[in-house]
């Protein structure tokens, strides 16, 4: 298998492992943040946000420090036998849930901050437990919340350069992913592989944009018809 | 009241005449620095502006990052390579100045770790299986990456080392990761590790000059500081004996 196609492989297989991990991790969050009064809800919601403001430089820089073998990630990974998460796909997804937390839960927060508080209290008299108003009812509303969030949530892990030039090492089929990929070919002089791959990005970004404008429309559209 | 506006204007157009008259005299360098020389070019850098008032703008990348610069008409008056090679092609692809190109430092390489005693003197550690990465810069853009790799495949390690090689962008990202302890060894430019009053911390090997081709790094003018007589005067100081005696102090050979 060529160089380019190992890159291609590596960051899809990256951007699918990360949106994954987030929609797991990121639908809970964004479901505490969205039904939240405490009057820690600022200090929660901007943590996620934060990746937004940081330049990827410093999360790449504490990421490298913090999975380090003196860092406190570090010594939790080799303290379970893990070894440590830097120039390892492992470390990449790591870097990736965090780089592109925001993409995936605000969309799924906003979401769930737009159904109506009577509906769940209506379901809640019919004696729907909360699991039950949670996936019969917040989760289908949310559909569209959704699929901004994997959609941004794939795409922005696919672009994703700084965080993965600092801790990744720039390994073939480990961590060098398309965006390194391109940068090196830039680099390096070598314009013909550099365009091949960066006019695919294009495209593809393109791409997966058009199709979350069209998915996303129609849902919308309807629900104001209903309305 | 009056007098001292009066004797206040006065000094303040004095003041402004005089750095007027200061500013005329003295020009300004665009610099490109290879990674490796970056630690004493800070000091030539700094010894250049008292000598001659003349201020530098100084950036580092690795010597590929700034061939594919130039190509693309970056505005640097003086590129300070780690080879000789890139100066020679820049001057052929009519990007320098022709002649101008010198050997300003012969690089050294070290394979240097963070923890002492790590590094034996006879580069056996690279033969163990005692490090999980080894970092070394991009060999395809920083002249050391390059030395590294042939130093390698002369000890006949390049393949069996293949999955434990970490690359960087730049010879300052290697030391980096090894400095962080994120890659156990790495090879580095000797300047990075032995820095004059303030050496780095570990073991170091200094690897034999037969181990790879000479690291003969090359300053030349580029074409966009043909003109400049700042640019011309940074390039005599480089040869002059203050210089010379700095870059000797960080481990190059001249």
């Amino acid at each position: 298998m060529s160089a380019a196609w190992i890159a291609i492989r590596l960051t899809a297989e990256l951007a699918a492992l990360s949106t994954a991990s987030l929609l797991l991790a990121g639908t809970p969050l964004a479901w505490a943040l969205a039904r939240s009064r405490s009057r820690w809800k600022p200090l929660f919601a901007s943590l996620v946000a934060l990746p937004l403001v940081l330049p990827p430089s410093v999360l790449g820089f504490y990421l490298l420090l913090a999975m380090g073998p003196h860092g406190p990630i570090g010594a939790l990974t080799q303290g379970l036998g893990l070894g440590r998460l830097p120039f390892t796909f492992a470390g990449l997804v790591v870097g990736s849930v965090l780089y592109s937390m925001p993409f995936v839960v605000q969309p799924v927060q906003q979401a769930f901050e737009s159904i109506p508080e009577r509906l769940l209290e209506a379901a809640a008299t019919l004696r729907a437990t909360a699991l039950d108003r949670f996936f019969t009812i917040a989760l289908p509303l949310a559909r569209p919340g959704f699929v901004t969030a994997c959609v941004l949530g794939f795409a922005h892990t696919v672009g994703e350069f700084g965080v993965v030039l600092m801790i990744g090492g720039n390994i073939p089929g480990e961590t060098r992913v398309l965006s390194v990929a391109i940068y090196d070919h830039v680099e390096a002089g070598e314009l013909p592989e550099a365009h091949m791959l960066a006019a695919g990005m294009v495209v593809f970004a393109l791409g997966v944009l058009c199709a979350l404008y069209a998915i996303n429309r129609p849902a919308r559209e309807s629900a104001e018809q209903a309305r | 009241m009056n007098l001292v506006r009066h004797f206040t204007a006065r000094t303040l157009t004095g003041c402004a005449l005089f750095a007027a008259f200061a500013f005329a005299q003295a020009g300004e360098v665009t610099v490109a620095v290879a990674a490796n020389f970056a630690g004493p070019f800070a000091r030539i850098g700094e010894a250049f502006t008292t000598a001659t008032g003349h201020t530098l703008k100084v950036s580092t990348a690795s010597t590929g990052a700034f061939h594919a610069q130039i190509k693309a008409a970056a505005p640097f008056d003086v590129l300070l390579a780690a080879d000789d090679e890139t100066p020679r092609q820049l001057v052929a692809e009519g990007l320098a100045v022709p002649g101008s190109n010198f050997t300003y430092a012969i690089g050294k390489l070290v394979l240097w770790s963070v923890q002492p005693g790590f590094v034996d003197d006879q580069g056996a550690v690279l033969a163990s299986s005692r490090f999980a990465h080894i970092a070394i810069a991009n060999p395809k853009l920083a002249p050391y990456g390059a030395a590294a790799l042939e130093a390698l495949k002369a000890r006949r390690l390049a393949e069996a080392m293949a999955p434990r090689i970490v690359t960087a962008e730049t010879v300052a990202q290697a030391w980096q990761f090894v400095a962080s302890g994120n890659a156990e060894l790495g090879f580095v430019a000797l300047s990075q590790v032995a820095i004059p009053g303030k050496p780095a911390v570990g073991s170091y090997w200094v690897v034999p000059a037969n181990l790879y081709a000479p690291i003969r790094q090359d300053a030349v003018l580029l074409k966009a500081g043909e003109n400049n007589t700042a640019a011309a005067a940074l390039l005599d100081y480089l040869k002059g004996e203050a210089s010379k005696a700095t870059i000797r102090a960080w481990g190059y050979g001249l």
